[in-house]
């Protein structure tokens, strides 16, 4: 559990941070919260030649609304993002997925841009991020460049980011009125990889009918997967409870879970559903001014 | 004890802190890897990604060729000096390196020796080995099948069938099953599970070839043990060896056994002259480090109509992996699996155990139990609750018609063993009382009427701890005693050495305690030290809950042998005939005039400063104590869970927990005891488990697939306790510290199966993942 040798920098900027990644082509990685990392370097399944430490990069680390967006900084700790007054009152999706990330000790080092970057499908950020239709900016040798997050995800720990980039921020609609939103996963135990787990994010219009609807899924698939169907099944529909159910169900036929540790196939494709419409329900909760 | 007299400080019944926890909760404590010797190399090992393959070439050029690599260690280098075997506790044999084949993932392959751990590591890395690989077996029924692929071909049994041992009346239990009005009859699996203690295993050899002694600092649950062990296998005069366990962090009886990472460092010390420090990793430790369980089991109950039982019988398959390096005493293939009969009076009972060799890892230790109690305890708790079920009477009825009543003590067993005290009753109707029993019953009726799933599980386990009296219990021949060396210096305070070795279960703190009733001196006074050849009494180390029934009365009859000489001196001092002196609240006392009296302290200044003409200086004493029986702890668990029946996840929402361990030493102590062994209970019911595939990869070999459970899943304990004093032990003690691992994962599953009673079930195989509810809840048809 010792990895091999490597080199250490700590820039104190994006550029010079960006200027190390291209130096080392593809041969360095970012450094944030390591709490991915720092394992796969100990098993000695990641070998960097260098590590680009990013933690002392000034202003990379905040929660706030400008704009039309809500803007979350790439090294806020997802400990953060549970305490953040904003979030629980407005998107408390985000509030949701916090507390279920690992445990405390993790929540006071991982970040929020590791977690979404990092292309792990059992994180919990990216299936909310795509709940919520988010943006990814990266700041790379040719500049800065937005990704949304529906494009962003190609295949376990393979995302549309270039080696040389640098997350920086994530942005995410700013909330409107009547919407609401809730993530919720099953694990084995505290801090292990989810069962499954479902993001949900409803807009309600004047009349309590769906207007935009996003549901993403967590831990069933080689990444998280943006529920389409489900959200297609919802949009225009006014939400009773067969409707999110009937909605729901279809999660099962979006998720493309393995067997493994985390339990058989056919549980997790259940769990899939059964997950999506316990979130829908609270994302309506929510939307309604409850929840 | 008079009423009115202040208990001494520290003494029997008082919770006070431990004295341990000064520098454990300071981050002071001295464990293997705080340890650094001038000179020391470093050793890291290279381990097989085959469950069985050939080798067929070792690579040690670039390995060699790494800054820092000072040597390479191979099979065939052990080999030559005929160290590339090693025996085992059960008389078998266990390779150090392979010379040509290796028998399961993560064996050691080779060891590479460097001036620091990171270039260990990378020499590690840098190893290449060429393997040929071989047909694995992981199925124990498999490895029995004719034609199977023999693993150990070193034997003269071409055969993967190891032993068979069996206990009972096999003709007459056959006979009580053929009369019998009711029987059931259950498979039952108990996973491979891994201790996971805090520490990983380590050790730093030192052999002084000027001086020609050999020194070893390691992860060892009993210095004495091995010492002995050392000084046979090699020939080392004895006095020139010296064991020492330093601090430890968790043993749970996965540092009793030798493993082959010890011998590496010594044999690297040897080779280069220097003290070679070889400490695992997390992925070491559970990968390769002895297993625990792993036990397939077909049990069968006889009973009558209105549910009294009558016979058990019982056929298991033991997977041992490719040698039996289980820790058990020697007589014992299978340890004490006969308290598989457990609370209950069966008049007959049969049981019988086959060992099987498969591809992988060595162990089945007594992983915080006595030896297969755990096994034991889980057989025959699920066995009553599946009697119960089959008869429609409620478990704890079941139970209670059937307990050993506390006047039929001592109780000889139909397997043959003497159980020394015991009020199984009592402890349920306490549990039962605590967590309303009735009430949660009428709560899970209404519950039922609505479609809930809510479930209530007990357990009445009895234990067998305390190894134990020299006429049945042995290691390697070593009689299973264990000792106490006590000092009385002139200002009265104590020096304590002891042949146990604590882990964490507070040793220095009860033992002064014991020592603090018995003389009359307050424990703060009292130093206890363990673990150190060179320093204290011989003796067979702590595991299977023995240290209080063993070395615990040895301090006793220690203190009371010194109280012999002690009151001598005391009658000198009062100027009275010894016959006229009594220890008593206490002091010695003048009888009949309580108020003349000298006190231990007294008596020890007078020990070095004026002893009586004729009697020699000093004031001490050493016991070796057999202990003339084993203890039975016992108590009863109750466990309510609440079942998600979208999910099957499991809740659970009490857990009371009633123990009986006879007197209690330090009951701030046993608490802790009880706590972690709940959570270590509840973690095979629910979460751990190490697998194989076909081809015998390890699956949970890291703590990100091996579920540890961690404080979020772990419910409120409620524990409260009864008191039934062993009768054979000085202070009536039985022992505690496996107590809670024993009995609680039946509670935990009888908890889930009642639960789902309205879909006809009886028994799920642990760990009950939340997807094997839900494929039942899935499957079937309830009945509310």
């Amino acid at each position: 559990m010792i990895p091999p040798e490597f080199e250490y920098y700590a820039p104190h900027s994006v550029d010079e941070a960006v200027s190390l990644l291209r130096r080392f082509d593809g041969e360095a990685k970012v450094l944030a919260g390591g709490h991915s990392l720092i394992p796969l370097m100990k098993l000695r399944l990641a070998q960097p030649r260098a590590l680009v430490d990013i933690n002392r990069i000034p202003n990379l680390a905040y929660i706030r609304e400008e704009g039309g967006h809500l803007k979350i900084g790439a090294i806020t700790r997802t400990g953060e993002l549970l305490d953040s007054p904003l979030l629980r009152k407005s998107y408390p999706i985000l509030t949701d997925a916090a507390q279920e990330i690992a445990d405390p000790l993790v929540r006071n080092l991982g970040t929020v841009g590791g977690n979404v970057c990092h292309g792990d499908p059992g994180n919990d950020l990216p299936a909310c991020m795509l709940a919520l239709g988010a943006e990814v900016v990266a700041e790379g040798p040719k500049g800065p460049r937005t990704l949304a997050v529906s494009d962003f995800y190609r295949d376990t720990f393979v995302t549309a980011l270039e080696p040389t980039e640098i997350v920086v921020e994530v942005r995410i609609p700013k909330v409107r009125p009547h919407q609401g939103n809730a993530y919720h996963k099953i694990e084995k135990r505290a801090g292990d990889f989810a069962m499954a787990g479902a993001a949900a994010n409803l807009i309600l219009d004047g009349s309590g009918r769906v207007e935009s609807a996003g549901v993403a899924l967590t831990g069933v698939g080689p990444t998280a997967i943006l529920a389409r169907p489900v959200a297609g099944a919802l949009v225009g529909q006014a939400p009773d409870p067969s409707r999110l159910a009937h909605a729901a169900g279809l999660a099962e036929s979006v998720a493309e879970p393995s067997t493994d540790l985390r339990g058989p196939i056919e549980y997790k494709r259940a769990m899939a559903s059964v997950l999506t419409r316990r979130v829908l329900e609270r994302a309506l909760a929510r939307a309604k001014g409850g929840g | 004890m008079s009423a009115d007299v202040p208990r001494v400080k520290g003494g029997l019944g008082q919770s006070i802190l431990r004295k341990e926890d000064q520098r454990f909760i300071r981050g002071k404590g001295n464990y293997v890897d705080d340890i650094k010797l001038p000179g020391m190399l470093y050793l890291d090992i290279a381990r097989s990604p085959y469950a069985h393959a050939k080798i067929t070439a070792i690579h040690t050029e670039n390995t060699l060729k790494v800054p820092g690599v000072l040597a390479v260690v191979t099979g065939k280098d052990l080999e030559a000096a005929g160290l590339a075997w090693m025996p085992t506790l059960m008389s078998d044999k266990q390779m150090v390196l392979p010379t040509d084949t290796v028998m399961y993932q993560a064996q050691e392959v080779a060891a590479v020796v460097a001036d620091s751990r990171y270039a260990a590591a990378d020499g590690v890395a840098a190893l290449e080995v060429d393997y040929d690989p071989l047909p694995v077996v992981v199925d124990p029924f498999k490895a029995l099948e004719p034609g199977a692929p023999v693993i150990r071909t070193d034997r003269k049994e071409k055969s993967n069938h190891i032993w068979h041992w069996e206990t009972g009346d096999r003709a007459g239990t056959d006979a009580a099953f053929d009369g019998a009005e009711v029987q059931v009859a259950q498979d039952l699996y108990i996973p491979r599970i891994h201790v996971s203690s805090m520490e990983t295993c380590g050790c730093i050899a030192h052999m002084d070839s000027v001086n020609g002694r050999f020194t070893i600092y390691m992860t060892t649950q009993a210095p004495h043990a091995i010492r002995t062990v050392i000084a046979l296998v090699t020939g080392l005069p004895e006095q020139n060896i010296r064991v020492v366990s330093p601090d430890i962090g968790g043993g749970f009886g996965g540092k009793v056994p030798v493993y082959p990472g010890y011998v590496l460092a010594a044999v690297a010390s040897i080779k280069t002259g220097h003290p070679v420090k070889w400490i695992e990793d997390r992925s070491e430790n559970l990968q390769a480090d002895s297993f625990a369980r792993d036990y397939h089991i077909h049990a069968e109950l006889a009973a009558s109509n209105d549910g009294k039982v009558a016979a058990l019988r019982v056929k298991t398959l033991a997977d041992h992996g490719y040698t039996d390096a289980a820790a058990n005493p020697s007589k014992f293939p299978a340890g004490l699996f006969h308290i598989i009969t457990g609370s209950y009076p069966f008049a007959k009972a049969f049981v019988e155990v086959d060992a099987a060799y498969t591809n992988k890892p060595p162990g089945g230790i007594a992983y915080r139990c006595s030896f297969r109690v755990t096994e034991a305890v889980y057989t025959i708790e699920r066995m009553m609750d599946i009697l119960a079920h089959r008869l429609k009477v409620d478990p704890a009825e079941l139970r209670l018609k059937n307990f050993i009543p506390p006047e039929a003590f001592p109780f000889t067993s139909a397997l043959g063993w003497t159980y020394d005290s015991g009020n199984y009753a009592g402890a349920l109707r306490k549990a039962m009382e605590i967590i309303d029993y009735a009430g949660l019953r009428r709560e899970q009726k209404e519950k039922r009427g609505r479609g809930e799933l809510m479930g209530i599980g007990i357990s009445s386990f009895t234990e067998i701890v305390g190894a134990g009296p020299s006429s049945t219990f042995d290691i390697l021949g070593i009689k299973m005693f264990d000792s106490a060396e006590v000092r009385i210096h002139p200002t009265g305070k104590v020096i304590a050495r002891f042949g146990t070795k604590s882990q964490g279960q507070g040793h220095e703190t009860t033992y002064a305690q014991i020592l603090a009733e018995e003389l009359g001196i307050p424990a703060d006074d009292i130093r206890v030290e363990e673990g150190d050849t060179d320093t204290a009494p011989y003796g067979l180390g702590t595991y299977a809950s023995r240290s209080t029934p063993t070395a615990g009365a040895a301090a006793s009859m220690a203190a009371r042998k010194i109280r012999d000489k002690a009151r001598r001196i005391a009658a000198h001092l009062l100027e009275v005939n010894p016959d006229d002196v009594e220890w008593k609240d206490y002091a010695f006392r003048v009888k009949g005039v309580p108020a003349k009296s000298k006190t231990m302290q007294e008596v020890a200044f007078a020990a070095y400063t004026n002893h009586p003409p004729g009697m020699e200086a000093g004031l001490e004493a050493v016991d070796y104590y057999d202990p003339p029986n084993m203890t039975y702890p016992f108590g009863s668990y109750i466990c309510v869970v609440d079942i998600d029946p979208e999910t099957g996840q499991v809740k659970v929402r009490r857990f009371v927990a009633v123990d009986d361990c006879g007197t209690i030493i330090n009951p701030m102590i046993v608490d802790g005891q009880i706590h972690g062994g709940l959570t270590m209970g509840l973690a095979p019911a629910l979460y751990e488990e190490i697998q194989y595939d076909e081809s015998g990869n390890i699956h949970g070999g890291t703590f990100m697939d091996y579920l540890v459970p961690t404080a979020i899943e772990t419910p409120h304990w409620e524990t409260a306790k009864t008191v039934t004093p062993s009768p054979h032990h000085p202070i009536g003690a039985k022992g505690v510290g496996e107590s809670a691992t024993v009995g609680a994962p039946p509670a935990v599953v009888n908890a889930i199966v009642d639960a789902l009673q309205p879909y006809g079930v009886e028994h799920i195989d642990i760990p009950v993942h939340p997807w094997k509810i839900w494929q039942i809840l899935h499957t079937r048809t309830p009945t509310f």
